[in-house]
């Protein structure tokens, strides 16, 4: 009926050594999954509306469908 | 390698009792004996007696009062347990204990009890909401209504609402119809 001996100490620092490089790598992952799974396709498309955007074309297109309150359509 | 005195117990074995013994916290009191019909007080100043999963070793035995019998069978367990039979070590067990562990974690039909109840309530519920949607609701906004809804969603599209990814970039605006 002789057990041994139980570990007494260190116990939260071998948790923290086994869990925290763990924790980190992972946030990391995240991040680093996040930014070219959202921001960089956002950021495209983004620049790819702009690229061929006239703002002129798309104000008139606004003013004809009567949207604007100090400019009304041609006609009127 | 004897096994403990509350391990025994607590494998399981089929104590020949009633099944509809009932263990409950309150002893026997020799300083407190009512018998009035508001209920039985219990001096919480004292070491009480419980069955709890999470705490196995109450602050007292269960059976205060020990029989001429039983107080006999406490000496004996003084002495070496491997003289005592298996009848005698079940005797002191619930002595000292009300429940075994397996009589504390027995199924019981409360969750049908719980589950009954939540589906009357929720019932109950309904019937209030619905009188209170005779009743009580004031009359429905005319925004949601078909018309204005459509004439809504053009408004939207004619303002070129998040024209990037969002609302307005699903629209078509050449063709007049979801891309």
């Amino acid at each position: 009926m002789s057990l041994p001996k139980p570990v007494m100490r260190g116990l939260l620092g071998k948790r923290l050594r086994f869990h925290l490089p763990i924790a980190f790598s992972l946030s990391l992952l995240a991040a680093i999954a996040f930014k070219y799974a959202v921001t960089e396709p956002r950021k495209q498309a983004y620049a790819d509306f702009y690229k061929q955007y006239d703002a002129v074309k798309e104000f008139n297109a606004m003013r004809e469908a009567g949207i604007f309150e100090s400019v009304r359509p041609s006609g009127e | 390698m004897q096994p403990t005195l509350v391990h025994t117990a607590a494998l399981g074995l089929n104590w020949p009792r009633t099944s509809r013994r009932r263990c409950c916290a309150i002893t026997d009191r020799q300083l407190l004996r009512t018998h009035e019909c508001d209920g039985i007080t219990v001096d919480m100043s004292q070491p009480m007696y419980w069955d709890r999963l999470d705490t196995p070793l109450p602050d007292k035995a269960y059976k205060d009062v020990l029989t001429a019998g039983d107080k006999s069978l406490k000496e004996k367990e003084k002495g070496p347990w491997n003289q005592l039979t298996k009848e005698e070590k079940i005797a002191l067990y619930r002595l000292m204990f009300c429940q075994t562990y397996p009589e504390m974690k027995k199924r019981t039909d409360e969750w049908k009890t719980v589950v009954g109840g939540i589906f009357i309530f929720l019932g109950f519920t309904g019937l209030v909401v619905w009188w209170q949607r005779i009743y009580v609701y004031p009359q429905r906004p005319r925004t949601l209504e078909e018309e204005w809804q459509a004439k809504q969603l053009k408004r939207m599209l004619d303002m070129r609402v998040s024209p990037i990814e969002g609302f307005s970039a699903k629209w078509d605006y050449e063709k007049g119809q979801w891309k």
